[in-house]
């Protein structure tokens, strides 16, 4: 017997082991800078790009092909394999990814002057630098010594030009249309009282159409320099060859870093991981979400987990107190917690169409009628948002803490609540400075379960309020400082968008282990602080031993 | 020796009573008694349809110490808990007759359970004390009470612990778990917890049962001393210890009184061939 079960934990621990690995490994692996190879094609073969002799990228992997070509008798044929290649330039092939048969190549090569740039737009572009136009007429050409230096120095600028398009675009002119807005609103707010306007409505609306020109002169300017900031990202090239022969020139405004794979040691290796890690951690998607990083939909998720815990830790605890220390216990409260319990057997997308009709509909509707009639029909609450979401996964979390807190209550020893009531405590002075602390680590595991499930739910989030790209985080720095009413990105989310809703599936593969990998790595992160503040609640309310 | 110079004040509410009786020499007193405090009457007590107090009526004199003694089940524990209602808790529980202290019925519907809580005091057959420091077990029953005045606190931490003699061992980490402590340190404290109020009664349900020889002459000996401010009932399973600690025992068998006299007494020349029997030790 011994045997048998053992075999059952080995083979769980192996699935979960080798899952994990698969993960972490593929998840990484899409940071480490791989070579790029160039492959002369044997001559005649149509197997390149646009018919050129020689064409290249990373190798992506080595496989058997897919369509064998038989053997005929006595005859041995050598294996017949392809590389799929990562070929970049997508403004030039239309596609990212070329799979091309072993027996055409007649030479593989490594190119030191070859450069893999990552852009704005098409993904990442493999070439060989021809040289570079500056705006003073001069050029550098690739073989130059200069050359990287200059490329460089031209990227690090556009790149902080671009944070500074970025300020006046998003915080300035963005501020200005929320003043925009909040002028039209009380606009409307006086024509919406009807008739006969008052003198002090009519000053007031002369008012508020001076300071309305007031802000679109100031508007007028921002846009100009940021027009003027943009013309300037414009104003250096890069002209380059891809490797099957055709000649590029891209503005370097466009580029985002570049290195020479084929030349990098180790460390720089090592540092262009973690460079490019740290970018996928911090930056926002873009292209459809396969290029760029996750930042939204770590942060999204971070702030969903966080709301749904605020909202399920009172909400479960105050039930299960009632069940097990109030509660007369008997048929209908032991059928209560049977029903209970099946909450948690509910499939999670039922919490989301309840959560979409009640709290975004009913709730979210109620609120807008109440309280932002003015921006009506456009949908304050009475649309998904985060503060919905967190609801509903609480909702569906509420079950797991109810279960645990009863759990870790009734392990209060009556002999610790005896010794409370003797000491003249009424009973709820006892649940809440007895009773309560000594159950907290309890509370906490259910709490960290429900954490667990509630930060990788995606389905009923669909509906109340996840989206494939938010504009803006929940919580920033504008007054009121935390937007529950914001749509807001999730990591959950996130994978089945790219790997699933994707246009370039190939593309988006690696972003979809990496992204698996960091919502792991959220809820990993999420258990652990609550497993330490456990801990620590544990030491101190350790209970009796003796 | 606890503080006694710290204890020395009366309250009002009791007449001054001079003897304290000195160790090994109890002061006999016949028959009821007029300084008795507790007064047992015609109690009757049930569990559901189970009767397990029958008729009993005893009085429990001020200032001393009185053990319930008899085998297990016969009801000692439960009578003990209900001189502080705490059979409360329990289902379909019913009682008749009363029990008086200091002259009022604990039954009265006028009288709140919190409030007779207060007044009589606890130490439990399994030392309980609360997951907090040893400070904010002591000061409990004042802070559930809204007394949270720090020295106030402090002076009632120090007084007690003297009380209980755990001050000089735990003085200099009063912040500390209360669970670092030993097991008869923990009951010490538990008793400091009870007296902590200054309570006017102190019921003790088998205060020594757990704790090692040298932990449970500490414990006596407190006792000892406490009896000079508080009217202590003990329930003990330990005959020696009975006779040790109480000026008065009371045997009990299935539910019944059947003798209550002089712990002395009781001990050397027992009415009741019944008692008689249990105290040599041919049964229970």
């Amino acid at each position: 017997m011994v045997w048998i079960t053992s075999m059952g934990l080995a083979v769980g621990l192996t699935m979960i082991v080798f899952l994990l690995g698969m993960i972490v490994y593929n998840g990484l692996e899409v940071f480490w800078p791989k070579p790029v190879v160039r492959l002369e094609l044997r001559e005649g073969s149509t197997a390149g790009l646009n018919n050129a002799p020689a064409f290249g990228g990373v190798i992506v992997k080595t496989q058997e092909k897919a369509v064998q070509v038989l053997a005929s008798e006595g005859e041995t044929l050598a294996p017949q394999r392809e590389y799929q290649l990562f070929v970049g330039n997508k403004d030039v092939y239309g596609f990212g990814y070329k799979f091309v048969d072993n027996t055409e190549i007649v030479a593989e090569s490594r190119p030191p002057e070859i450069v893999v740039a990552e852009r704005l737009e098409y993904g990442n572009a493999i070439f060989v630098p021809k040289e570079l136009k500056l705006a003073d007429g001069n050029t550098v050409t690739g073989d130059d010594r200069q050359f990287e230096a200059t490329l460089e120095s031209l990227v690090d600028e556009g790149n902080k030009r671009r944070t500074e398009i970025r300020r006046i675009e998003r915080d300035q002119i963005g501020d200005l249309n929320r003043k925009f807005d909040s002028i039209r609103l009380a606009r409307r707010s006086i024509e919406a009282k009807g008739g006969e306007l008052s003198p002090a409505d009519r000053e007031k609306l002369a008012e508020l159409d001076a300071t309305s020109t007031a802000l679109q002169a100031e508007y007028e300017l921002k846009a100009a320099k940021a027009r003027e900031l943009r013309d300037l990202q414009h104003a250096n090239q890069i002209v380059y060859t891809t490797l099957d022969g055709a000649e590029r020139t891209l503005p370097t405004g466009d580029l985002i870093g570049f290195y020479y794979p084929n030349t990098l040691s180790l460390p720089g290796k090592a540092g262009l991981f973690v460079h490019r890690f740290w970018s996928f951690l911090s930056d926002e998607p873009r292209e459809a979400n396969t290029e760029g990083g996750i930042f939204p939909a770590i942060f999204g998720t971070f702030v969903m987990t966080l709301l749904m815990s605020m909202a399920v830790t009172p909400f479960g605890v105050l039930a299960a107190i009632y069940l097990r220390e109030y509660a007369k216990q008997g048929v209908f409260v032991r059928s209560v917690r049977i029903a209970v319990n099946n909450l948690a057997g509910v499939p999670s997308i039922v919490f989301g169409v309840f959560g979409l009709g009640f709290f975004v509909y009913f709730l979210g509707g109620t609120i807008d009628r109440l309280f932002f009639s003015l921006s009506l029909p456009t949908p304050t609450f009475g649309t998904g948002g985060v503060l919905w979401a967190s609801l509903t996964l609480a909702l569906m979390t509420v079950p797991v803490v109810i279960v645990a807190t009863e759990e870790a209550l009734s392990a209060v020893s009556r002999g610790t609540r005896e010794g409370s009531l003797a000491c003249g405590a009424s009973k709820w002075q006892t649940i809440q400075s007895i009773v309560l602390p000594a159950s907290l680590p309890g509370i906490l595991t259910g709490l960290i379960l429900a954490m667990a499930r509630g930060a990788g739910e995606v389905a009923p989030l669909m509906l109340v309020g996840v989206v494939k790209l938010a504009p803006t985080l929940p919580i920033d720095t504008i007054y009121p400082f935390v937007h529950l009413e914001r749509k807001f990105m999730h990591l959950g989310f996130h994978i089945y968008d790219l790997g699933f809703q994707s246009p370039d599936s190939e593309a988006a593969k690696p972003m979809v282990f990496a992204t698996t990998f960091l919502l792991i790595l959220l809820v990993v992160c999420l258990n652990l602080g609550a497993i330490l503040i456990r801990n620590h609640l544990r030491k101190k309310y350790r209970t009796s031993t003796f | 020796m606890p503080a006694a110079d710290t204890m020395t004040e009366t309250r009002a509410i009791r007449p001054k009573e001079q003897s304290t009786p000195a160790a090994g020499a109890p002061t006999p007193i016949e028959g009821p008694f007029d300084q008795a405090y507790i007064k047992i009457r015609d109690f009757n007590f049930y569990y559901g349809d189970n009767k397990v107090l029958h008729d009993l009526t005893l009085d429990i004199a001020e200032r001393h110490v009185t053990a319930f003694i008899g085998p297990s089940g016969c009801g000692k524990s439960t009578l003990l808990r209900n001189l502080n209602r705490m059979n409360d808790l329990v289902d379909g529980i019913r009682h008749t007759g009363d029990i008086l202290v200091n002259g009022h019925s604990i039954y009265d519907p006028l009288l709140e359970v919190i409030a007779l809580r207060k007044r009589i005091g606890m130490v439990f057959q399994k030392s309980n004390p609360f997951p907090k420091s040893i400070y904010e077990n002591v000061v409990y029953s004042l802070r559930v009470a809204g007394r949270n005045r720090k020295s106030e606190l402090d002076e009632v931490v120090e007084r007690s612990l003297r009380g209980s003699a755990l001050w000089d061992e735990v003085k200099d980490r009063l912040d500390e778990s209360a669970f670092s402590l030993s097991g008869g340190q923990m009951q010490r404290l538990c008793i400091a917890r009870a007296i902590a109020n200054r309570p006017e009664i102190l019921l003790m349900d088998e205060p020594c049962s757990a704790l090692d020889p040298i932990a449970t002459a500490k414990i006596e000996e407190l006792i000892h001393d406490l009896k000079r401010e508080y009217t202590i009932v003990i329930v003990t399973h330990n005959m020696q210890q009975a006779a040790r600690v109480s000026d008065r025992t009371a045997f009990f068998y299935l539910g019944k009184l059947i003798e209550y006299s002089v712990t002395k007494a009781i001990f050397t020349n027992p009415a009741n061939p019944q008692t008689e029997a249990y105290v040599s030790g041919r049964f229970g």
